[in-house]
């Protein structure tokens, strides 16, 4: 017991990055789930079927290997450009390789939940709002977007639980989130399953926290809806 | 791009492949007769009955799978009991840890599809069963799991792909499936464009192949939602 003590900073202060890494990424998928779902239902034959492979081939990978293909791949890819260039050689860190590849991944998973939302949208509330010659834009901004947020707000939640437990991932490409030190705790105490159940028990507090906030935001934009 | 690595390097995918689609069948196989009592169980009227299983389904689904496997790959070892018992036979085999953390997963995943299909069971259904004088047992076999399994396809079918991504993670601790040989010919050539997105088309077909295979079985089983063609 006296040894988790002993190692619980370690274990706090990687759940700390994790959390920064699944904050960031949420946002980062959350702007790309955006982009995506109005590209998806835009006029544009070329906009449709670009975010239609997006979503498809993201979401028929696994995010393992998407990361590391990231990780990997992505760190040739900037020195080649940046040699084509003549910059210097830019090392990409663990970090932002992390983030932007779980908030690429989840922004596929975004897309398709803010369509759903998108389209739930009365058809008659934005007709209305050309009919008081709003430009497209303000329709989106006044109309729209906030008429979606209560539609996909459940499948937000759920993406942001899947989220949450896909930063685990980032252990492997060399973060020092709660699971690599708990692994590290682990070997030198020779106790990895204390740690482990450790960081079990503190990704079922983020998702349940979590769940609480979601069922907080749910019944927030639920006002002035009916319910059976 | 350098496909020639790769095209060298098909039998080691191949190799992958069969050991990803199998270790993917084992665990949902293991993974839905465990899911079944489990769901049972926790359409139970009684709370005591309930406690278990809830919170079984609670941790498997609120954990990360790489954690639930770590715990088994690396946390067994902790306790010489374990060390000392026929146990350790299968607790050191990667293999055997993967399957094991892959199956209890899916079976928390699959426990919480049925548990709500169970619970949204129509109720006439289970009337016009009691009326017929079917006892709970029978009620259970001819009208409510069947019923059941039907309306859990569709979400069933979503589960199972999570499976098979989630089965990437087995390639990190010294399986060799389709992400373990993807690793391989990574580290020996050092070709991390070709080698992943290789081993990514593959789970991209298979994963196409599962929907297909639900959208048929879905079409078969559904077959009495179809709107009539004429």
């Amino acid at each position: 017991m006296s040894s988790v003590i002993d190692y619980l900073p370690l274990i706090l202060k990687g759940m700390l990055l994790t959390i920064e890494v699944a904050v960031l990424s949420l946002l980062i998928s959350v702007l790309l789930g955006m982009i995506g779902a109005l590209a998806k239902m835009s006029g544009s034959r070329i906009a449709r079927s670009i975010a239609g492979i997006y979503t498809t081939v993201i979401r028929g990978m696994p995010d393992l290997v998407l990361m590391t293909l990231i990780f990997f791949g992505g760190q040739i890819l900037l020195n080649n450009v940046g040699e084509k260039l003549g910059l210097e050689y830019i090392d990409v860190s663990p970090f932002v390789a992390g983030v932007i590849t779980i908030g690429f991944i989840f922004g596929a998973y975004m897309a398709e939940t803010f369509r759903g939302g998108i389209l739930a949208v009365s058809r008659g509330e934005i007709e209305a709002g050309y009919a008081f010659g709003m430009t497209p834009m303000k329709v989106f901004m006044r109309i729209t977007l906030p008429a979606m947020v209560r539609h996909a707000l459940p499948g937000f939640g759920n993406n942001w639980l899947v989220l949450t437990k896909a930063t685990a991932l980032i252990s492997i490409i060399g973060l020092h989130d709660m699971v690599f030190n708990a692994l590290v705790a682990g070997g030198t105490t020779r106790k990895p399953f204390t740690f482990l159940c450790v960081v079990a028990f503190l990704y079922l507090l983020i998702t349940g926290v979590s769940d609480i906030g979601i069922r907080w935001l749910d019944k927030r934009y639920s006002v002035g809806v009916r319910k059976a | 791009m350098d496909f020639q690595v790769i095209i060298d390097n098909l039998p080691l995918y191949f190799q992958g492949l069969r050991v990803t689609v199998m270790l993917v069948f084992f665990s949902l196989v293991l993974g839905l007769c465990l899911a079944l009592p489990i769901a049972l169980m926790a359409t139970s009227k009684s709370t005591w009955v309930r406690i278990l299983p809830k919170a079984y389904i609670y941790f498997f689904r609120g954990t990360p799978l790489i954690v639930q496997m770590y715990l088994i790959y690396h946390g067994m070892g902790q306790f010489e009991a374990i060390q000392n018992s026929f146990l350790w036979a299968i607790f050191k085999e990667a293999y055997m840890c993967a399957l094991f953390a892959f199956a209890l997963n899916t079976a928390g995943y699959t426990a919480e599809i049925l548990r709500g299909t169970i619970e949204q069971t129509a109720f006439g259904e289970i009337e016009a069963a009691k009326a017929c004088g079917m006892s709970r047992a029978m009620a259970y076999r001819r009208i409510i799991l069947p019923s059941t399994f039907r309306r859990a396809l569709p979400a069933y079918g979503n589960e199972v792909i999570f499976m098979l991504h989630g089965s990437a993670l087995a390639g990190i601790i010294t399986i060799v499936d389709l992400f373990g040989a993807a690793k391989i010919v990574n580290s020996r050539s050092f070709v991390p464009f070709e080698s992943f997105i290789t081993a990514g088309l593959f789970y991209l077909v298979i994963t196409f192949i599962i929907v297909w295979g639900f959208k048929k079985a879905e079409h078969y089983w559904h077959a009495h939602l179809r709107p009539r063609e004429s």
